[in-house]
């Protein structure tokens, strides 16, 4: 009885975290175009959000693409289709490691900054004393921080993709040794716009998507400084997981 | 200026207001006085719209603030400051960047004449050297003054203060509580304060409101009060008193 009382409390909960976030999220991006504008807010988070998080994006998308080649070139040593290896690592990238490991970095990064962030406005009162200025708090604080992810996620991926390509062909062309020509032949024979394209769309879905939680988590958040951190944990977990499932559901819409 | 009416709220199944009936009179302070959780601080968030009530109207210039959408009351807040216990100041700003908050937001001004409301308000307080100070630079008592400037940036008609007083020296206490009085006179403002000192309440209320078991038992003049008969409040004042 208490397993079931359990599992019915936590099936009530995500439905209930679910509609939340998904109205936060439809608020946070409809208020933006509400007066007053907040166009340098918007260039603070884009700073924030995408110029900050270049150095980690780069890193990751370098040896992501390093390691894909190493290990999908193992892969198609036992079968003699090496000469496909530029191509098979450009594919990987920007269908789904690009806009994936991209959207995962920026939750460890700015996800969960902006939910410490909010939580401890919320717990200091602050998010009250925006309304008591009449203030909407939203309008205020996700609804920049959301476009900005919008539009930088996606930037980052594509900055990901030629990274993490450019990672694919260091080793492609000087520690397996396929011919350059050859390698790159395969990538643009093989990469389509499309294939591009999905990764980029995908991204701006989970731009959209870690701010709405990181935002929501960090504005209800309830229990002082222990609560703030709690909250944190939830929202990087929640992110990276839902990232993940809605990679799936995206790439099977797309393809 | 302000009138509740049969205002009821209830938490989880508790009734913690159970009909609260009170009017803030116009350009004068009320002290809201009682036990700790008794609901001082849900009643003067309702004011403001920061909880909705289960029953029962707050008429502020004739319109009943518990039905207003969140876009309207907006506008109601422009006219009703709030002093969080805390100040809740922003931390990430100056002590002048939180009071040019309101005036940047709200006022189409150049940064002239920003800086110089800053400055004034400030000045109002006792506050203007710390101007470019962060509040975590700042005492308890130079927060709640930084907190008052910036409520008084929109130029309200109504301020409600959360234990103004709470966690301060009795020096201190009392400048407070002296400045409160004197902005009250100098902006012609009806203000209303949570305390628990009676002493205090004493001496700077006009008028004072005892809420007990969720309602408003007794409002009066301090010396009405002083000659009030029910038994919680001759008990309270005792007790505060010794």
């Amino acid at each position: 009885m208490n397993i079931l009382r359990f599992l019915g409390k936590s099936f009530l909960k995500v439905l209930e975290d679910s509609g939340g976030i998904f109205l936060f999220f439809l608020k946070s991006l409809i208020y933006f175009f509400t007066p007053p504008f907040r166009l340098k807010h918007l260039i603070k988070h884009m700073e924030f959000i995408g110029v900050k998080s270049f150095l980690v994006v780069f890193l990751t998308a370098l040896f992501s693409g390093m390691v894909t080649a190493y290990q999908v070139n193992i892969a198609l040593a036992k079968v003699g289709s090496q000469s496909i290896l530029g191509g098979a690592v450009a594919l990987t990238l920007t269908r789904e490691l690009g806009p994936v490991l991209t959207a995962i970095v920026v939750v460890a990064r700015a996800g969960s900054a902006i939910c410490a962030e909010i939580g401890s406005m919320r717990i200091t009162e602050q998010i009250d004393a925006l309304k008591i200025m009449a203030v909407n708090p939203i309008q205020y604080l996700i609804s920049p921080r959301l476009w900005a992810a919008i539009l930088v996620v996606p930037l980052l991926t594509a900055i990901a993709d030629l990274i993490g390509i450019a990672g694919g062909y260091v080793v492609g062309v000087f520690l397996v040794k396929i011919d350059p020509g050859l390698l790159t032949a395969r990538m643009t024979d093989m990469v389509e716009f499309k294939d591009i394209m999905s990764g980029i769309l995908k991204s701006i879905f989970f731009g959209a998507f870690l701010v709405s939680v990181c935002g929501y988590k960090g504005y209800n958040v309830r229990g002082g400084a222990e609560g703030v951190g709690r909250a944190t944990t939830e929202a990087v977990v929640v992110s990276t997981v839902g990232i993940l499932v809605m990679d799936y559901i995206l790439t099977t819409l797309f393809f | 200026m302000i009138v509740i009416k049969g205002l009821r709220k209830s938490f989880n199944g508790f009734e913690v207001l159970k009909g609260v009936d009170l009017a803030l009179p116009e350009n004068h302070i009320t002290f809201i006085m009682g036990q700790s959780g008794t609901g001082k601080s849900v009643l003067l968030k309702h004011i403001v719209g920061l909880i909705k009530p289960d029953e029962g109207e707050i008429r502020f210039e004739n319109q009943d603030i518990t039905k207003l959408s969140e876009k309207e009351l907006q506008k109601v807040r422009k006219n009703i400051g709030f002093l969080f216990q805390e100040g809740a100041l922003f931390d990430s700003m100056t002590v002048g960047e939180n009071v040019a908050f309101p005036l940047k937001e709200h006022f189409k001004l150049s940064a002239k004449e920003i800086k110089s409301q800053v400055e004034e308000l400030l000045d109002a307080v006792g506050l203007l050297a710390s101007k470019d100070k962060f509040p975590s630079e700042l005492s308890g008592g130079m927060k709640k003054r930084a907190a008052l400037a910036r409520t008084l940036a929109l130029k309200p008609k109504v301020i409600l203060f959360d234990e103004p007083t709470t966690g301060l020296d009795p020096i201190l206490q009392v400048s407070i509580l002296q400045l409160i009085k004197d902005i009250k006179e100098k902006y012609q403002l009806t203000c209303a304060i949570i305390s628990h000192d009676v002493a205090l309440a004493l001496k700077f209320a006009d008028y004072i409101a005892f809420l007990h078991q969720g309602r408003i038992l007794k409002f009066g003049t301090p010396d009405e009060i002083k000659q009030a008969e029910e038994e919680f409040i001759q008990n309270f004042l005792r007790s505060a008193l010794l």
